[in-house]
């Protein structure tokens, strides 16, 4: 039985694994519409969110299994005092797997070291986020045909990005690549990850509070919303919410072949008129966070098709 | 000054001069009902200076805490007046309930009965990380 709560989990061998069975479900959809009969999806999620709750549950609907949830955090047993190893031994009699989210960093691995059924981290505060980076993984392949030599720009909330997080940890294994970090002083990277995973792994990186000065030699480019929620200060917020747009006058500076990304939601950080740019993908990375979460499930439960 | 020496006990030795009575304290040595020694500055040729704790009672000593807190800390086993071993410790791969995670997010800030447990990362800056949030010793 196994779970996945970080990225780092998964071996190059088996990101490659999850990406091609997800090239075969977008191919053969068909193929896979009732690999998941009799089975049962448990959404756990004790933070608010719309699309990865949606994304896991028509990632297992379309596998032809069950989902059960709960209808929001407030009307879990958390709210009684719960502990979330009880809830996932709880939960592991109900379903088959667990996709979890919680506002507490390492509430997915707690849970994945009680359940009986694998656990699926769904974010957990601004640690971990490991299927929004498949996703990313998917639509990065999809575009550019590969994941080595690349020159990826993160751009706006660096600190407490978790998918920034776990998209730097996953790409440090591949060769040649570059990171530009962009983002105001207050909301840089993380030191441990600039230093155990850039460095260590000997990856050129360059930080800068520059957007237009770095956009043009992107080939990826990563824009991220700054989040309200992990404030403690609604100052802070509203000083550094706008620290980067995204407008068509940008996106002039961007190479013709330059894709953006973004985990959305978004608020303002990307102009909507961006949307109708061929590089605007992050439409596409919603579709494609959908087929991996389809993929992982399909390896969680050891299903073979 | 004059210590007796002891019967069966152990003596915990190479203690960096100043972290005796922190030892003392980690170890909860002050829960025994049996003669302990703390020894101070005690004139070393290796060390210069350095402490010692003798302790008259044959006890399991926390190996983790002594590896975390002061790893060049020997370990001797003494059996009728005589040393018939010498343990030395290492920095310990993980730590269980010596470090406790300051992140205000962890998962442990909400769940009070989780096991405040630590591993080591980077054994050369003696790095160590909570396990739930992966947050660094300070």
């Amino acid at each position: 039985m196994r779970s996945l709560i970080d990225i780092a989990e998964l071996s190059i061998e088996e990101i490659d694994e999850l990406l091609q069975r997800a090239e075969d479900i977008i191919a053969n959809p068909k193929k896979y519409a009732h690999a998941c009969d009799g089975k049962k999806l448990a959404t756990l999620f004790f933070e608010p969110s719309t699309r990865t709750r949606l994304s896991f549950e028509a990632a297992m609907y379309e596998l032809g299994g069950n989902v059960i949830s709960m209808a929001s955090a407030g009307s879990s047993s958390a709210t009684k005092g719960e502990s979330v190893a009880d809830t996932a031994k709880t939960v592991s009699c109900y379903a088959d797997v667990i996709a979890m989210r919680h506002p507490k960093e390492g509430a997915p691995y707690v849970a994945s070291i009680n359940a009986s059924i694998p656990v699926i981290n769904a974010g957990d505060g601004g640690h971990n986020h490991p299927t929004q980076t498949l996703a990313d993984l998917l639509t990065i392949y999809r575009e550019k045909g590969r994941l080595n030599n690349l020159t990826v720009g993160f751009c706006g909330d660096l600190k407490f990005g978790r998918t920034v997080h776990s998209l730097i940890t996953a790409l440090s294994r591949y060769t040649g690549i570059k990171f530009v970090l962009i983002s105001p002083d207050e909301l840089k990277l993380p030191s441990y990850i600039k230093k155990d995973i850039i460095q260590k792994n000997n990856l050129e990186y360059v930080q800068t509070t520059d957007f237009e000065a770095v956009l043009p030699e992107l080939d990826i480019l990563y824009m991220t919303r700054v989040q309200r929620e992990r404030f403690f200060n609604e100052e802070d917020y509203v000083r550094l919410k706008d620290s980067y747009i995204l407008t068509p006058d940008k996106m002039k500076l961007a190479k013709a072949d330059c894709s953006v990304l973004h985990p959305l939601p978004r608020v303002n950080e990307i102009s909507v008129a961006i949307d109708n740019d061929p590089r605007a993908c992050y439409f596409k990375q919603v579709f494609n966070g959908k087929i991996m979460r389809m993929s992982l499930i399909l390896k969680l439960l050891e299903v073979e098709v | 000054m004059k210590i007796d020496s002891i019967q069966n006990g152990i003596v915990l030795d190479h203690i960096t001069a100043g972290k005796g009575m922190q030892i003392y304290k980690l170890l909860k040595l002050d829960n025994l009902d049996c003669s302990v020694a703390i020894i101070k500055n005690v004139n070393s040729r290796k060390m210069g200076k350095k402490d010692i704790i003798k302790i008259d009672a044959d006890i399991d000593v926390n190996m983790d805490i002594l590896g975390y807190v002061d790893p060049g800390v020997t370990i001797d086993i003494i059996r009728n007046e005589e040393l018939v071993e010498k343990r030395r410790v290492h920095l310990p791969e993980k730590l269980e309930n010596v470090l406790f995670c300051k992140n205000p997010r962890c998962i442990t800030t909400t769940e009070q009965e989780l096991p405040h447990v630590f591993r080591l990362t980077d054994r050369d800056n003696r790095i160590y990380r909570c396990i739930y949030c992966d947050t660094k010793t300070q």
